[in-house]
């Protein structure tokens, strides 16, 4: 039996896949028709039933944050998806997006109902013109059909080019008109979110994966996965593998058997290091291959599922080149609002410059070590926190590594190796 | 080339709140001038009612937003980790050698502009370029050089996944005003990366 479950996926060799037609024929819009007769709080205990989490990076059980949404309050309501996949490494609402922007519209019409509100908006990233053609047409096509528009509205919202808006309260206030910038909590969107008025904020996985769960039951979703980690998901592998894409399996699988599925690393070389979640979640190394894949399973190891997206680096790549090129990410993505998080990646990428072309000390990782301790945990948001990650874990992992580049006086590695044309005529 | 008022307001009217408005009316602006310019900044602030400064705070957070002409064809070589070390470092350098410009450059005839970026989101096709932020797929250097140069003639290849032709930067300014342009059937519904676990799992691995 194929270790693969495709729910999210199933469809997508169609053609036509992400046009209402091809929606429609596939069973599209009668989990929504479903949903729409029963009760709303039903609904959100189906949801919490069914044991779906978060699939954004933080795994916050998502019919529980529904029912964080006050009730008979009189005020509007909103639901805010969040398309505003850049964590690096993450690359599956944008494939999802592309071959079915219709199951999210299905899903926020759903969750629109549950939480009682009459206005959604999807907030997607603006470096994507073809995703955001096809969400767009999906949902006139949806107003069109009749879908939209009967009491449920949902607004398209493209982004500009700024990371920390996937973070969900940055990406609330860019939706008002502002840079966006981080809140300090509480409140908590769900009391003052959109507008300060009750928001639920989940990732286009987590809404798009609602639809069949209204079709198919909360124990054919609790069938898939580990105790803690029900359901499943969308793991992208890319790097250094022989046949990179997506995988959508229950949680709990491993990167061995994923690995496996995609022709191993690729020919002729060893895994060196991987992350299990996107360049914020701590580094895994070969030691790791047998780690579950869930929530619990990764934490358990030292790291955090996040994203699911599986990076794979062989024994060609330079870690600390790859660790100062993340650095240097967050450091230019990092908002300015808080101080630890502005000043403190200046300083990670002042010091990994020094240590990674072969002029730094000993004496720097202590220096890396003690301001990684510094950031984490000392900003509202937890870009700083990610920021550490891949630098304390690689020290942890691959001390050897940045010491040969100080005693060597330069990088050990040639970058040419690391290549996918490597040993091509440039 | 002026701003159509007319069509600003309709934009507004998406949000509950005008000021919700802002980014699109930018984009909006790119698409006529390929720009944020003056002009636009202080139309925004009059219809929003808001301070130019308000507008401006706004326009120089986001990088997408330009604050002086890109090429016609905009070019992004994403850097980040992964891709730059499966190419998109050799691809980065290569394409500034090739286009005799440096990061945020424009070639004089003001086809090519050139930028590197962070992830993209195309991770399983690495490394990745964007041109008018629609995805050129699995580049390497002669594939990267032949988009520019096909841009340059005004003929670049068409993106691997997206429309049939590659639309101007202005043009696809306007797709991500929430413009329609009618493209959105056109171009495959995904690569083969993307289909690869639904693959294996009909193969029953």
């Amino acid at each position: 039996m194929s270790k693969l479950t495709p729910v999210l996926s199933a469809h997508w060799d169609e053609a036509d896949s992400f046009t209402i037609e091809a929606y429609t024929r596939n069973g599209g819009y009668t989990a929504s028709k479903k949903a729409l007769a029963m009760d709303p709080d039903a609904v959100i205990q189906l949801v919490k039933d069914s044991g779906l989490r978060g699939r954004g990076g933080a795994g916050f059980p998502t019919g529980m944050k529904w029912g964080f949404i006050p009730q008979g309050d009189n005020k509007d309501h909103y639901l805010v998806v969040n398309a505003d996949e850049s964590e690096p490494g993450t690359c599956k609402d944008t494939p999802l997006l592309m071959a079915n922007p219709h199951v999210l519209i299905e899903g926020c019409i759903i969750a629109c109902h549950a939480i009682r509100a009459e206005r959604a908006f999807i907030y997607i990233r603006g470096e994507v013109t073809h995703v955001v053609r096809r969400v767009n047409a999906a949902i006139a096509d949806a107003y069109k059909a009749g879908h939209l528009g009967k009491g449920i509205d949902i607004t398209l919202h493209i982004g500009a080019g700024a990371y920390i808006c996937g973070e969900e309260t940055a990406l609330l206030d860019s939706l008002e008109g502002f840079r966006g910038q981080p809140r300090l909590r509480p409140p908590f969107p769900a009391i003052a979110g959109l507008y300060a008025r009750p928001t639920v904020v989940n990732n286009v996985e987590s809404i798009s994966s609602v639809p069949a769960i209204i079709n198919n039951g909360a124990e054919w979703y609790q069938s898939m996965g580990t105790e803690k980690s029900k359901g499943a998901t969308l793991y992208s592998l890319s790097g250094h593998v022989n046949n990179p894409g997506q995988f959508e399996a229950p949680l709990g699988i491993t990167l061995r058997e994923i690995l496996e599925l995609a022709g191993g690393v690729r020919d002729g070389h060893q895994l060196k290091f991987w992350t299990p979640g996107g360049s914020s979640t701590p580094l895994f190394t070969d030691a790791h291959l047998d780690t579950p894949l869930d929530y619990e399973g990764v934490a358990a190891a030292g790291s955090m599922l996040g994203t699911k997206a599986l990076q794979i680096f062989d024994e060609t790549t330079c870690v600390v080149r790859a660790v100062l090129r993340w650095t240097e990410f967050y450091k230019h993505e990092s908002c300015g609002k808080c101080t630890p998080c502005r000043e403190g990646t200046w300083w990670l990428v002042q010091i990994l410059r020094d240590l990674e072309n072969g002029t730094g000390t000993e004496a720097d990782l202590e220096k890396l070590l003690d301001l990684c301790d510094n950031i984490m945990g000392r900003s509202f948001c937890a870009l700083g926190d990610g920021a550490t990650s891949p630098i304390t874990s690689s020290i942890k992992y691959f001390r050897e590594e940045y010491i040969a580049h100080v005693t060597n006086g330069a990088c050990p590695f040639d970058p040419v190796k690391s290549t996918l044309f490597a040993g091509a005529v440039m | 080339m002026t701003l159509d008022r007319d069509l600003m307001q309709t934009i507004i009217k998406r949000y509950p709140r005008s000021r919700s408005a802002i980014m699109p009316l930018l984009h909006y602006v790119q698409s006529v001038s390929g720009y944020v310019t003056h002009e636009g900044i202080e139309t925004i602030s009059e219809i929003l009612a808001i301070e130019t400064a308000e507008v401006s705070a706004v326009a120089t957070f986001y990088t997408q937003y330009k604050r002086g002409p890109v090429g016609e064809y905009h070019v992004g070589v994403c850097t980040n980790t992964l891709c730059a070390v499966m190419g998109g470092d050799a691809i980065f350098s290569a394409l500034k050698d090739h286009l005799g410009i440096e990061n945020d450059g424009v070639t004089e005839d003001g086809k090519v502009s050139l930028e590197h970026i962070e992830c993209n989101a195309a991770c399983d096709y690495a490394p990745v370029v964007m041109a008018n932020w629609e995805f050129y797929d699995n580049q390497t250097v002669e594939s990267a050089k032949a988009l520019v140069d096909g841009a340059r003639q005004g003929n670049p290849p068409a993106p691997t996944r997206g429309p049939n032709k590659l639309v101007t930067y202005k043009q696809a300014s306007a797709v991500l005003a929430g413009l329609d342009d009618g493209l959105a059937r056109e171009g495959v519904q995904a690569g083969a990366p993307t289909l690869l676990g639904l693959k294996l799992s009909k193969e029953g691995k």
